[in-house]
């Protein structure tokens, strides 16, 4: 039995799968007969027992433990425990429990789909072991604000890298600017207001393309990828490639004041001077929706990353909320006063801040579309910008300042950071994965530090600052692949995963409508043209009479009936109760 | 006097019986008769088939049916046996019993009903026998993923414990033979695997495996390749082709000869004997002498004809050569020294066997003993000296030839220099190097492609293992394949000195340059180029900034003011309260006024009347905004959405949250990790390719559960894959003999 011992746990690991089979161990000619003829009497007491697997497992440990070569025991068994938190933060709704009195098909079902929902959440809470990166914060000493730290200092103080992220580009003649960070982060994009537009890389400061398109530029937008880009100018919208070369000028897209691109539909949303909502598919160049808002002048405008709905901010104080699937705003809410001057949406899409000419600054939550506080700014806000990290940062006048925790519940009392820029403040972006805010003025265009703005992991597979030319191609093309189609784009992204119980009414009324005719529609009774006088219109009248009203004769005679047999009932009822009416106590005696 | 009366009584009977006898006679006589009547009538009647017996008393027209409804009795029968003597006193005593018990044998059941009980039996037989396979079907419908054929053993040998359990040492015979053993250096303890077996496992590792496989399978191409080729050429009907190709053959034959001579006389002396032999056999035959069949023809012709004058020439001139005889340009006494030197002559090395030894041209290994740079160098030249078009092609051709012949006999490595074990590095650098050239060669054919990307992997195989073996500092021991326990015994012993820095340092030259990154010209961050501080700092910005909305009251007067013209609120309130009563049903009227009573200016239908024929239909479900005063949601339907969504609850699912829930988690890359998208992917059935999927036989799953008697059993126990694979077996033979039927059928 030794022998045996010491035989386990070296096979174990080769032929661990063929062991769970043999229930006896193999013996080899060399071992002696004796032994053998010992063992069987204990063999036989054990086979009694022995018939199951688990208890022979069993007896294998405990004699694994009384043998001499112990094997070192795991300290820690099993796999290693996720942390509670980490968990949560992975959890994809509530888990369903198996009803009581559930079949075998239903019970098997919600088993695996839970078993394979609860496998990928560990394993992404597994996996999140490798976003190490934690953003940090501005810390100022004891009584020291940290809203007085300049630029300057923190460039100075910061490692040269991140030092070189504080700059200013003197662009003094056809300011101010409008800017716009590509999704990596890697990319800026200015258009000046007299026609200056420029695409850098910001980080090696390597300048792709400049040119000067002779017009005004309204805004300047990236598309998917750094290597075209959009500007709005006076009248036409326009694409550039990368090397400033004109790609398109689409004339269905004109006067438009406000850009956003949503990333994932490969839409490019314009908000027009007109009044027109229009979303252009840049996969394939067509126009998807165009909608007229009736709200006048549309230069405030926002995306909500979250569900891809467009925000547009009105002179008349409503910020309305648009899909290209609606002709009417999905919601309309009044947040100002006064004209909304600027908004800005999270990237979670939980919350919305808002600026209007009543100088308020709001805060409002947008899955409730209640607003969960407001604060007074003397100058306004005429530029408003959310972080990945949840800074905000507003522009008054030429001063931009920085707010830290502006989403949570309590109102804010001072700014972070803040800086003072020579003109007036046109645009204003933080950088994706960068600690930096991009600021578009008069006088040009300043990088501006602000620790703890980005957010510190990247996802490299969705939007890689480092990726190359190579990565880039097959991020497109994958990207392309999983284009989300316009018509998903709603208020609830989710809403694709739930059943549609809308009634069958209901559904056919919207296939009548968007079809144009009536599929179900039985077509009209059409007489046949008969010879020898039996098409005269007597005749056609009469043949048609016999199967007008077919559809409706079933039912007309179901009730009919129904009436009929409930006329009977009372009468007999009626009958009954006369009968009863009639009879005296007496009657019962009477035969 | 009672026995008197006894016969007497009998007497009577007897009489009566005579009686009855010829009264019965009389009757049938009669019935014949009514017969005859009858059947004389014009129609024929059909003759009734009548049961007649003989009795005393008989109706007129057929037997007396008097007694039938009375049952035969028991008693009626036992009293014969009574009498008898015969019979035993134990049956008479049974029967006696059973005329004593009353009860009688019960009837046979009609057959409908003996029919519906067997069906019944036979459905409940062969319910409990179909039943067994429930588990199996219920299991395999439950399982995520079925892997067919069902029986699948892991590939790769087995070892002996794992087929065969339970055997132990018995004859004196098999005693005596691991007695034996045991004694020689066979291992006491256990280990999976004998020294010498570990010692094999070592000698070929897995790369060294790969790569031995890499070059037969290499070989194999190219054989193929070159069998192809032969064939192809082969099938050419060209006479003129072949011609030329013999011409060529013949030409570079007799190159090779003459380099043959300078390098290896011996199998010069070879040659030479073989071309005196041809020489002799042509001398011999009336080959080439002009006097065949065609040579005649054209005798009459060359009259006439240039050509075939020239023809008979050429066959003459061809005689004349082949008969000459042969000089030999080298000495002997450089020979005989060779001679000496060399103990073992390199034709004994030759792969090929001589297919024809008459014929100098099918021998192949000419080429064989050049090194192969020097032969492509050599063609080289000569096909740069060769003015002729088709000889020159016909040369191309040859140079491939030679080459692959050449790569090939490098594979199967036979080299002099190497005695024993073969080093198969070198072979393999050769090879590769060779290759290269060739792939620099312009013309290259589709076949040789695909030797190039045999000779890529192989290169690369083998750089990986130089490299490791670089690392590990094992020289030596890699190199050295051991295929037999001969070889083994060699192993401990031999110690190659060689080592093949050689090969192995350019490539990691090589390997440097790749990996050394291509300079990039990077620029340098100038601050003060770029950046322009600012004069002036902002000290204090701002330290009112949020003030309280409250407590501002002048500031709302002035905005009040300001915005005194366009009231925002009660603008939104408006649109609210119209975008409400829209939403709101309209009340149907149907009032007709008039109708049933007056009508006219000035009048209005009653009352009651307008509230009979006013609808009101139900109140819409409450808005969404109904609670949020300065908000309006849309009440419209995402039509777009819902032809994308699921409108119909699927199968199993009772009720939306169950589906819902069950959809809640995404299967994409993009929101889950590698293995957990595997694995929610993964196909639900999965075949082996080429494989044949069988039916399922009884034996593969109740296998599993018969567990293996312990103590009891035959002496050689086999274990449970052997087990499987008769079962396999089995079925399969089933199946084969099933089939064999239908087909006889």
């Amino acid at each position: 039995m030794d022998s045996l011992i010491c035989y386990l746990p070296k096979k174990v690991n080769i032929y661990e799968f063929d062991w769970l089979f043999l229930t006896q161990p193999p013996k080899r000619y060399w071992e002696e007969t004796e032994n053998t003829d010992q063992r069987r009497p204990e063999e036989e007491q054990g086979t009694a027992v022995q018939n199951q697997n688990k208890s022979t497992v069993k007896e294998r440990s405990l004699k694994r433990k009384n043998g001499e070569n112990l094997e070192k025991k795991d300290p820690f068994p099993g796999e290693a425990p996720i942390p509670h938190k980490q968990l949560q933060k992975f959890q994809r709704g509530e888990k369903y429990k198996v009803p009581a009195g559930a079949r075998r098909r239903l019970k098997e079902a919600i088993i695996s789909s839970e078993a394979m929902s609860e496998l990928a959440q560990k394993q992404a809470a597994r996996y999140d072991l490798l976003l190490p990166e934690d953003a940090g914060f501005l810390e100022g000493d004891e009584d020291e604000d940290t809203n007085t730290i300049s630029q300057d200092d923190i460039a100075d103080a910061v490692d040269i890298t991140s030092g070189s992220k504080y700059f200013n580009l003197h662009l003094s003649q056809f300011g101010p600017y409008r800017l716009d960070y590509g999704r990596t982060g890697r990319h800026l994009l200015v258009g000046g207001k007299k026609g200056h537009v420029a695409c850098i890389d910001w980080q090696s400061k390597d300048l792709m393309c400049e040119m000067n398109v002779m017009e005004t530029v309204n805004d300047v937008k990236w598309l998917h990828t750094e290597a075209m880009f959009a500007v709005a100018q006076k009248r036409w919208l326009y694409i550039y490639d990368s090397k400033g070369l004109e790609l398109h000028c689409v004339k269905k897209f004109n006067d438009v004041l406000r850009m956003q691109f949503l990333p994932y539909h490969f839409l490019l949303a314009t908000a027009s001077a007109t009044g027109f909502l229009q979303y252009l598919d840049v996969s394939v160049g067509k126009e998807i929706a165009a909608v007229c808002t009736k709200m006048g002048r549309l230069d405030v405008m926002s995306q909500n990353p979250h569900n891809a709905v467009i925000h547009l901010g009105h002179p008349n104080g409503t910020v309305s909320l648009w899909s290209p699937n609606q002709k009417e705003p999905l919601v309309k809410m009044l947040c100002h006063r006064g004209a909304v001057r600027s908004l800005t949406v999270d990237k979670t899409g939980t919350y919305m801040v808002t600026s209007g000419l009543d100088r308020k600054l709001k805060v409002y939550d947008i899955r409730a579309f209640k607003p969960l506080h407001s604060c007074f700014l003397p100058a306004g806000a005429s530029c408003l910008s959310l972080s990945q990290g949840g800074l905000l940062s507003a522009a008054t006048g030429d001063i931009v300042q920085v707010y830290q925790n502006v989403l949570g519940s309590s109102p804010v009392s001072k700014p972070y950071m803040a800086h003072r820029l020579r003109g007036q403040i046109w645009g204003l972006a933080y950088c994706p994965f960068e600690d930096v805010l991009g600021i578009g003025h008069g006088e040009g265009f300043t990088s501006m530090i602000v620790p703890g703005a980005g957010e510190p992991n990247f996802d490299a597979l969705d939007t890689n600052p480092f990726r190359s030319s190579k990565q880039r191609q097959e991020w497109e093309v994958k990207a392309l692949l999983e284009k989300v189609q316009p018509e998903l784009i709603g208020l609830d992204p989710g809403q694709l995963s739930k059943v549609d119980q809308a009634s069958f009414e209901q559904r056919h009324k919207e296939q009548v409508e968007a079809l144009g005719f009536d599929p179900l529609a039985k077509d009209k009774f059409k007489p046949k043209t008969k010879k020898k006088g039996r098409s005269s219109a007597g005749a056609i009248e009469k043949r048609k009479r016999k199967v007008a009203h077919e559809d409706q004769r079933d039912e007309i005679r179901q009730t009919v009936q129904e009436r009929t047999e409930r006329d009977k009932e009372q009468k007999e009822k009626s009958n009954e109760k006369k009968k009863l009416g009639n009879k005296s106590t007496l009657d019962r005696f009477r035969k | 006097m009672a026995a008197d009366e006894e016969e007497l009584s009998i007497n009577e009977q007897a009489i009566s019986a005579s009686e009855d006898e010829e009264g019965s006679d009389d009757e049938r006589k009669h019935k014949k008769l009514l017969e005859a009547i009858s059947s004389m009538g014009s129609r024929k009647r059909k003759k009734q088939n009548e049961r007649s017996e003989a009795s005393v008393q008989v109706s007129e027209f057929f037997v007396n049916a008097e007694g039938t409804g009375e049952k035969v009795n028991l008693s009626d029968l036992l009293g014969t046996v009574e009498k008898t003597s015969g019979a035993s006193n134990k049956t008479k005593k049974q029967l006696r019993n059973l005329q004593s018990s009353k009860e009688t044998l019960e009837l046979p059941l009609n057959k409908q009903q003996t029919e519906k009980i067997q069906r019944g039996i036979a459905y409940e037989k062969t319910a409990a026998e179909v039943s067994c396979w429930r588990n199996i079907i219920l299991q395999n419908q439950k399982a995520e993923q079925m892997v067919f054929p069902l029986n699948q053993e892991s590939p790769g040998p087995k070892r002996v414990e794992q087929v065969v359990a339970g055997w132990k040492v018995q004859t004196p015979l098999e005693q005596e033979i691991f007695r034996l053993l045991h004694i020689n250096s066979q291992p006491v303890d256990d280990p999976v695997l004998t020294p010498v077996e570990e010692q094999s496992l070592k000698a070929m590792s897995l790369e060294e495996a790969k790569i031995r496989r890499a070059e037969l399978q290499k070989a194999r191409a190219l054989q193929s390749y070159y069998e192809a080729k032969a064939k192809r050429e082969k099938k050419i009907k060209s006479k003129k082709y072949h011609k030329v190709q013999r011409k060529a053959k013949c030409k570079d034959f007799l190159k090779q000869f003459d380099e043959m001579v300078k390098t290896n006389p011996e199998g010069a002396l070879e040659e030479l004997k073989k071309m005196e032999l041809s020489r002799m056999e042509e001398r011999m035959s009336l080959k080439h002498q002009n006097s065949g069949k065609w040579a005649k023809s054209k005798a009459i012709m060359a009259k006439y004809d240039d050509s075939a004058r020239k023809a008979m020439q050429e066959q003459l001139q061809m005689n004349k050569d082949l008969t000459q005889k042969i000089v030999v340009p080298s000495d002997d006494e450089h020979e005989s020294n060779e001679e000496g030197l060399e103990t073992i002559p390199d034709f004994v090395n030759d792969s090929e066997p001589v297919i024809d030894s008459v014929n100098p041209w099918m021998r192949g290994q000419l080429t064989h003993e050049e090194p192969e740079v020097s032969c492509v160098t050599t063609e080289d030249v000569q096909t740069a000296e060769e003015e002729n078009e088709e000889e020159e092609l016909v040369g191309e051709f040859e140079r491939k030839r030679k080459l692959r012949q050449a790569d090939e006999e490098d594979l199967i490595p036979t080299e002099e220099e190497q005695p024993a074990s073969e080093v198969v590095e070198e072979d393999v650098v050769e090879v590769s190097d060779k290759e290269e050239e060739d792939d620099d060669d312009d013309d290259e054919e589709e076949e040789e492609e695909d030797v190039s990307e045999f000779n890529t992997l192989f290169r690369l195989m083998r750089s990986e293992k130089t490299l490791e073996e670089d690392e590990e500092g094992l020289l030596n021991e890699g190199q050295i394949r051991v295929r037999n326990i001969e070889d083994l015994e060699v192993l401990g012993e031999f110690v190659d000195p060689q080592p093949i820095a050689e090969p192995s340092l350019p490539r990691t030259a090589a390997v440097e340059a790749t990996s050394e990154p291509p300079y990039k010209k990077k620029r340098e961050i100038d601050l003060k180029e770029v950046l322009t501080k600012e004069a002036k700092a902002v000290k204090v910005p701002f330290l009112p900034t949020v003030v309280d909305e409250e407590e501002r009251d002048e500031q709302i007067s002035i905005i009040k003011e300001a915005f005194a013209g366009d009231d925002v609120i009660s603008d939104f309130i408006k649109d609210k309260s119209k975008l409400e009563a829209a939403g709101r049903p309209e009340v149907v009227d149907l009032t007709l006024p008039g109708w049933g009573e007056w009508g006219g200016v000035g009048l209005k239908p009653s009352r009651w009347k307008r509230k009979r024929f006013r609808i009101k239909t139900a109140p819409p479900p409450p808005r969404q905004d109904q609670k949020l005063p300065d908000v309006i949601i849309s009440e419209n339907r995402n039509a777009s959405v819902a032809s994308h969504q699921v409108s119909q609850l699927p199968f199993p699912f009772q009720n939306t949250a169950q589906f819902e829930s069950s959809i809640r988690t995404p299967i994409g890359p993009t929101w889950n990790t590698q293995s957990v998208v595997k694995n929610m992917t993964k196909p639900k059935v999965i075949t082996k390719m080429g494989a044949i999927i069988e039916p399922m036989v009884k034996e593969d799953f109740i296998k599993n559960k018969t567990t293996t008697p312990g103590g009891k059993g035959p002496a050689i126990m086999l274990g449970e894959n052997k087990r499987a694979k008769e079962g396999t077996k089995r079925s399969s033979e089933k199946h084969r003999g099933r089939r064999s039927q239908k087909r006889r059928k």
